[in-house]
């Protein structure tokens, strides 16, 4: 199976998250977008690995997915806040921090 | 002692300490440790002195004996000035850090000028540990008060025997804070913080020239070390221009931190710090340093502004020009203490200009007399302010306390008589020796500009005696005589100031001075030891006494016609008998008997020209050029330039700030877009730089 079926996949769904991060206005929907992406990696990371007959790339997947783990705990936590605070998950109104 | 004189800076540095941390809760609020500290390094700083005249007497009796042996390593073994053997300063240090080739060491270095510094300073500073007992007394930051002045010996003396340039910069930087903290003591009120700013910033100026001149004179020898630096100076292979650039910047920084005109200025403000640490800045610590750091490298000076040839060079006319700048502002204040500090800028222009002229002696015999009689005349002044005018220095608030203040009165007038250069006084020993130098070596237009400021010294101390301890009191306290605290110091600085100068007294067959503390391990030796003048000494000492009989027959007469007639007329009517009458009654006697004789009336006519139009013509031509100068450096360079660079600088600054500010949208997901723009454009970058 050539590598490039699976860099395109990957790509297809890196770009998918970058979007959502960048575009989504509802902060569960961006998290679940950085998901996608840090998923798009680990793609990329296996698919070389296999290629390069080396497991190096798959101990780097399941790092990242152990990361991506507390990542998300911490992330769901702060979306809970956002919520609680400003009563809407809205991405658009967390903007207290401007210059 | 000699080899571990690193303990005398330690022991106020440790004082400083403990006097921060403990001495709130110590019975005297941290006086004692401070006194204990500078009594125990005075004590060490003796004995060093003492074990280095030892070594020192022992070199010079054994003379015969150990030149041969030193003759044979191919060393120079006489200095050839002094035709005594030389014998080596004794270093000690550790490395403080290395850098590849590039080693900096921490050193202590003993020398004859640097035990002397060390009993000057020491000794100075213990006075005013004990004098600023009683004058602080129940003062609002009395702890943090002595605690600054440990820090200010320490540094001192850190830089006192500092073996490296380096290290003495820091300990130059280090007096320099220390003053600035001390300044502005009672910076509750703005013009005190804002001298003593005006000091900090000053002293900074010259510092830049400071630091050039080191990296230069580090280039140009290959190392920090001052023995090192000046063998090169004085060594055939010595680089002249690099030396004349590291001298002229060096003197920058002498000019900022003596007081050397045009950057003298920040001295008479500095007057608003306690009048116990003017006195140890103008007599010990502070502005002797940079008078120290022309002794200490003065080979470097000697050859960079070629002084062994005569004619003129950039530190004697420095030193010249403050001489009579000094002096003729000094004629003008109606602050006693600016009178004191305007009298200091006057003879540390002396003692750069002796430098100037080769006089390395009488330079570094000059900063040790004129310690002990400034440190005087400042206590003095302080003992005045503090039981007679209520911490006022208005001469015009002053005036009769010749009475009420007997001790006062007789140190202030002997400190006043060894600055006016009379014999056999301190000031006239030392001051005659930069005199004589000046008119062997070839500097006749400094010997001219010397005695004129001997002349105008003893004209102004005559007018600020005149007015503060004769006539009658114009105050609306009661003056009585300090307490001993006060007292004590002023008579231990009197009698110094009578004797110090006897040190080196060519007529009395004495050069101790000479040969104690002139061995510092390398000076030119083409250097000029004058042969004692006794003529010059006679003109300089007449001159001094006719302007002081002169001066004092002025401000009488002035006392007559002038701004104080109300008072005298008020007196002749309601009490015909005071002796304030009295004397005017006498001096109309004089003046008058003196014009009908017709023999003096001349005299008495053409030394009221010299006042009326030299003396006033010098000093408005000198106010109303500086003041001119003054405008056009304000106009030009601190308007156009400085501020137009500061205020450039922060327009662009807001206005990056402005625009960045844009960025701060505080929205995440703008943050997200640029990190992954950003991202972006590394990627591009590196792709174009791998691939294409």
């Amino acid at each position: 199976m050539p590598i490039n079926y699976f860099l395109i996949l990957s790509a297809f769904l890196f770009c998918a998250g970058a979007y959502g991060v960048l575009a989504r206005r509802n902060s569960v929907l961006v998290l679940m977008s950085v998901e996608l992406m840090l998923n798009a990696v680990n793609i990329n990371l296996i698919a070389f690995s296999a290629q390069a007959q080396d497991v190096a790339g798959q101990v780097f997947a399941l790092f990242v997915i152990t990361i991506a783990a507390a990542e998300v705990g911490i992330g769901l936590a702060i979306v809970l806040l956002i919520y609680r605070n400003l009563r809407s998950p809205d991405l658009d109104r967390v903007e207290q921090l401007k210059g | 002692m000699l080899d571990n004189v690193w303990i005398i800076p330690l022991i106020p540095a440790v004082s400083y300490l403990l006097i921060l941390f403990f001495g709130k809760r110590m019975p005297k609020k941290g006086a004692e440790i401070g006194i204990a500290a500078l009594g125990a390094a005075f004590v060490l700083a003796c004995i060093t002195a003492m074990q280095w005249i030892d070594k020192v007497e022992a070199a010079v009796s054994k003379e015969g004996g150990a030149a041969t042996g030193l003759a044979a390593l191919g060393r120079s073994v006489v200095a050839a000035a002094t035709g005594a053997p030389e014998v080596e300063p004794v270093v000690r240090g550790v490395t403080w850090w290395e850098n590849g080739p590039a080693k900096f060491e921490i050193g202590a270095r003993v020398d004859g000028l640097v035990v002397m510094m060390l009993v000057v300073v020491t000794l100075i500073s213990l006075l005013v540990h004990v004098y600023s007992t009683a004058y602080m007394h129940e003062d609002r930051r009395f702890t943090h008060y002595y605690a600054a002045l440990s820090l200010f010996s320490a540094s001192m003396l850190f830089m006192v025997i500092s073996a490296n340039l380096l290290q003495l910069m820091v300990g130059w930087e280090l007096v320099g804070l220390c003053s600035f903290m001390l300044i502005g003591h009672w910076w509750e009120e703005k013009p005190n913080s804002n001298a003593a700013l005006k000091a900090f910033l000053t002293t900074r100026t010259g510092d830049v020239g400071l630091m050039t001149g080191i990296i230069i004179v580090f280039f140009a020898a290959g190392s920090f070390d001052i023995s090192v630096v000046n063998e090169y100076a004085l060594s055939p292979e010595v680089n002249h221009g690099l030396m004349m650039w590291a001298s002229v910047a060096l003197m920058f920084g002498i000019m900022g931190k003596s007081g050397q005109f045009f950057l003298h200025t920040w001295l008479p403000d500095a007057m608003a710090g306690p009048t116990p640490v003017s006195a140890l800045i103008h007599a010990a610590t502070m502005v002797v340093a940079g008078v120290f750091l022309g002794a200490r490298v003065y080979p470097v000076f000697w050859e960079g502004f070629s002084i062994g040839g005569g004619g003129l060079n950039m530190m004697a006319v420095v030193g010249g020009v403050t001489i009579i700048v000094g002096a003729a502002l000094a004629f003008v204040q109606n602050d006693i203490k600016k009178v004191l500090a305007y009298s200091t800028v006057s003879q540390l222009g002396y003692m750069v200009m002796a430098l100037g002229v080769g006089a390395w002696l009488g330079a570094v015999f000059h900063l040790f007399t004129h310690a002990f009689f400034k440190a005087c005349l400042f206590l003095g002044a302080g003992s005045i302010s503090h039981s007679a005018t209520h911490h006022s220095f208005d001469m015009r608030e002053m005036g009769g306390l010749r009475k009420p203040m007997p001790v006062t009165f007789w140190t202030f007038i002997v400190g006043t008589v060894a600055l006016a250069g009379i014999f056999p006084f301190a000031g006239f020993w030392s001051k005659d020796e930069i005199l004589a130098t000046a008119d062997q070596g070839d500097f006749r237009i400094f010997l001219v500009v010397g005695l004129i400021g001997a002349a105008m010294t003893a004209a102004y101390m005559t007018r600020c005696v005149y007015l503060t301890f004769f006539g009658q009191y114009r105050g609306h306290h009661h003056p009585h005589e300090s307490t001993p605290a006060i007292t004590v110091p002023l008579v231990i600085l009197a009698v110094l100031s009578v004797v110090a100068g006897l040190l080196q007294s060519a007529p009395f067959e004495i050069k101790k001075f000479q040969e104690w503390f002139e061995q510092v391990g390398g000076l030119p030796k083409e250097m000029i030891i004058p042969e004692f003048d006794y003529g010059l000494a006679a003109i300089s000492v007449s001159l001094a006494t006719i302007v002081v009989g002169i001066a004092a027959f002025f401000v009488f007469r002035r006392e007559e016609h002038g701004a104080l007639k109300g008072l005298t007329q008020r007196n002749r009517v309601a009490h015909a008998g005071y002796r304030f009458l009295e004397r005017k009654y006498y001096l109309d006697d004089l003046y008058e008997g003196v014009i009908v004789a017709g023999v003096k009336g001349p005299i008495a006519r053409g030394s009221n020209w010299v006042n009326q139009y030299v003396i006033d013509g010098v000093v408005n031509a000198v106010g109303r050029g500086s003041a001119r100068a003054g405008r056009w450096a304000y106009d030009v360079f601190d308007q156009e330039v400085v501020d137009g660079a500061v205020n450039d600088i922060g327009r662009e600054t807001a206005l990056a700030g402005g625009g960045m500010s844009k960025l701060q949208s505080g929205r995440l997901q703008r943050y997200a877009l640029f990190l992954l723009a950003s991202v972006g454009l590394i990627a591009l970058a590196v792709y174009i730089v791998n691939v294409a």
